[in-house]
């Protein structure tokens, strides 16, 4: 066999102005699993997930290789569901007529083909009467029928990657859920792989098969997601989860993580986590430590073996954190 | 059983024709954290408002440390303002972006005319040290700061009133996740140090599950449990 990856992303890196926001990212994307990129602000999530795109802002430099790249095939192997469903339609034509370009632009059919396949999309994500709904426009839409016709959107071509950036970040739990298990539905219809990128740890646990856990533009786990949720290896990602309300103990205090995450450009030296981390020593505040296999994952951290399960007592000493 | 801090009955608030709140009640008492759930436009925002009297109910009962607010002219509520103190979701929107920390923390003191210029700096700082931020900060602006810095200056604006109630609109909301847990632990601490009542409103169950005492479930603008 083969490789058994989908698509392989090598050393990336993306700066701005010369300031790298992306330092060094190396994974894999493997057929059909669901893959989610976890990291809170400034950890390069989204600019990965734009990086498979071809979708970067203006100004961005990069380098490494993502390969194959799709983002020429943007919308056909690899497509996006964003964040604010709204901005992914154009107020000016209706859904269905936008769905039918989309589909047109990569296949040789006709109009009336084109049209039937809108509607049928429409329909498989649940959007009641599809037929007369195509011909109405974005804003006649309800925020959650915009959110299943976006879901229509980056299936419809059969794509092998759909990239959702944060589709549920403005929504409430129930609507969260919803849109998870619509999207994880549609995109098992059509085989596609499912890139999940979240700042929300809790969306993990049960719509992923992988996850990749980010720091300030690096790896700092990745690995089977329910492992990884069970015993985490990195103290950033034991933090994360120990922080979590439905995992804290019983008492006032939650575990928390003291300090602020990092902004690039003004990264601590050596591990970019080290002045948050209660497992510091001396050499993490010099080297960087690679990714590394550790207990069936990978893992950056010079300490790693050192970090206790439940690792929730280190969190919970320190009175004020900050 | 004492008087409540807060005590809240047949709350309405309507916009035009829709009924954003109706028929809330429900009461608080010092050192209590009484959490108003419920999804997107439930009215549990519009309650906030209402209870704090940026928006005057349109009928119904608003009793604070045994005065009715709902009737009061301005004037008369003016000297209460102080003790019921709001902390909203975004922490940058509630800092005005050109003034430095320590100005908008003393800002509310100068307003009410309570300002020392003796004894303020060193009560700026004392405020900034009691929510954990290093005094220096004070000299930095809201831009300088992160999200989850950002508002714990922003409860720091609120305490420096002296509240005896703080209405927290999903103050952990918009945070990064890492930095939650220690600004809940923040708003832990002040309560068993200063017996504030807490109405926190909150989307997330499980923060609540962890903060409340007691939980007021709302939808389409009612109570639904609690
Ligand atoms: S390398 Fe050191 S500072 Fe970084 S996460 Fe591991 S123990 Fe903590």
């Amino acid at each position: 066999m083969a490789s058994e990856a989908l698509l392989s992303v090598r050393d990336l890196r993306i700066a701005f102005d010369g300031v790298e926001a992306v330092r060094g990212l190396s994974f894999d994307v493997r057929p059909r699993e669901a893959l989610a990129i976890v990291g809170e602000s400034g950890a390069g999530k989204s600019l990965t997930a734009r990086a498979l795109l071809g979708m970067l802002p203006r100004g961005a430099t990069t380098s490494g290789t993502i390969s194959p790249d799709l983002s020429a095939h943007r919308g056909r192997r690899i497509s996006l569901v964003p964040q604010d469903a709204l901005s992914a339609l154009s107020p000016v034509h209706p859904v269905g007529d936008q769905l039918a370009a989309a589909v047109r632009s990569v296949a040789g059919v006709s109009r009336k083909e084109a049209r039937a396949r809108a509607v049928a999309a429409l329909d498989r994500v649940g959007i009641p009467d599809a037929a007369r709904r195509a011909r109405a426009y974005p804003h006649e839409y309800s925020g959650g029928m915009r959110q299943r016709a976006v879901i229509a959107m980056a299936t419809i071509n059969e794509p092998d990657i759909v990239v959702a950036d944060e589709p549920t970040t403005a929504l409430d739990e129930e609507r969260r859920d919803q849109v998870l298990r619509l999207l994880a539905e549609q995109r098992a219809a059509v085989d596609a792989a499912l890139v999940l990128v979240t700042h929300d740890m809790d969306v993990v646990q049960g719509h992923a098969d992988r996850v990749l856990v980010m720091y300030a533009g690096r790896l700092t786990e990745l690995g089977p997601a329910d492992e990884v949720l069970a015993r985490p290896r990195a103290p950033y990602t034991a933090g994360l989860l120990a922080s979590l309300p439905q995992h804290a103990p019983p008492g006032r205090r939650l575990p928390a993580l003291r300090g602020t995450p990092p902004v690039p450009g003004a990264l601590p030296p050596g591990c970019a986590f080290a002045p948050r981390c209660p497992l510091a020593a001396e050499a993490c505040h010099t080297a960087e430590p690679e990714p590394r296999q550790a207990a069936g994952r990978l893992v950056a951290c010079h300490r790693w073996e050192e970090l206790p399960h439940p690792a929730t007592e280190l969190f919970l000493k320190e009175r004020q954190p900050v | 059983m004492s008087d409540p801090l807060l005590d809240v009955r047949d709350l309405v608030v309507r916009y035009g024709q829709v009924t954003a709140v109706d028929g809330v009640s429900f009461s608080l008492a010092a050192g209590e954290t009484l959490a108003l759930n419920g999804p997107s436009g439930c009215g549990k925002s519009s309650t906030a408002l209402a209870v704090l009297q940026l928006r005057r109910p349109d009928s119904g009962e608003v009793r604070f440390e045994g005065r009715e607010l709902t009737t009061l002219p301005e004037p008369e509520l003016r000297p209460l303002r102080p003790r019921m103190q709001p902390v909203f979701q975004d922490p940058y929107g509630s800092l005005s972006p050109r003034h430095r920390i320590r100005d908008a923390i003393a800002e509310p003191l100068k307003v009410q005319g309570r300002w020392d210029p003796e004894k303020g700096p060193a009560r700026v700082a004392e405020l900034l040290d009691r929510v954990g931020l290093d005094p220096a900060y004070g000299d930095r602006r809201p831009h300088e700061l992160s999200g989850g810095q950002c508002q714990r200056a922003g409860i720091a604006r609120a305490l420096a009133s002296d509240p005896r109630l703080l209405v927290l609109d999903e103050p952990v909301s918009s945070l990064d996740p890492s930095v939650r847990a220690g600004v809940l632990n923040l708003l832990a601490d002040l309560q068993d140090d200063l017996g504030l009542g807490y109405l926190f409103i909150c989307h997330d169950r499980a923060v609540v599950r962890h903060v409340a005492d007691r939980v007021i479930e709302m939808r389409e603008g009612r109570v639904t449990s609690g």
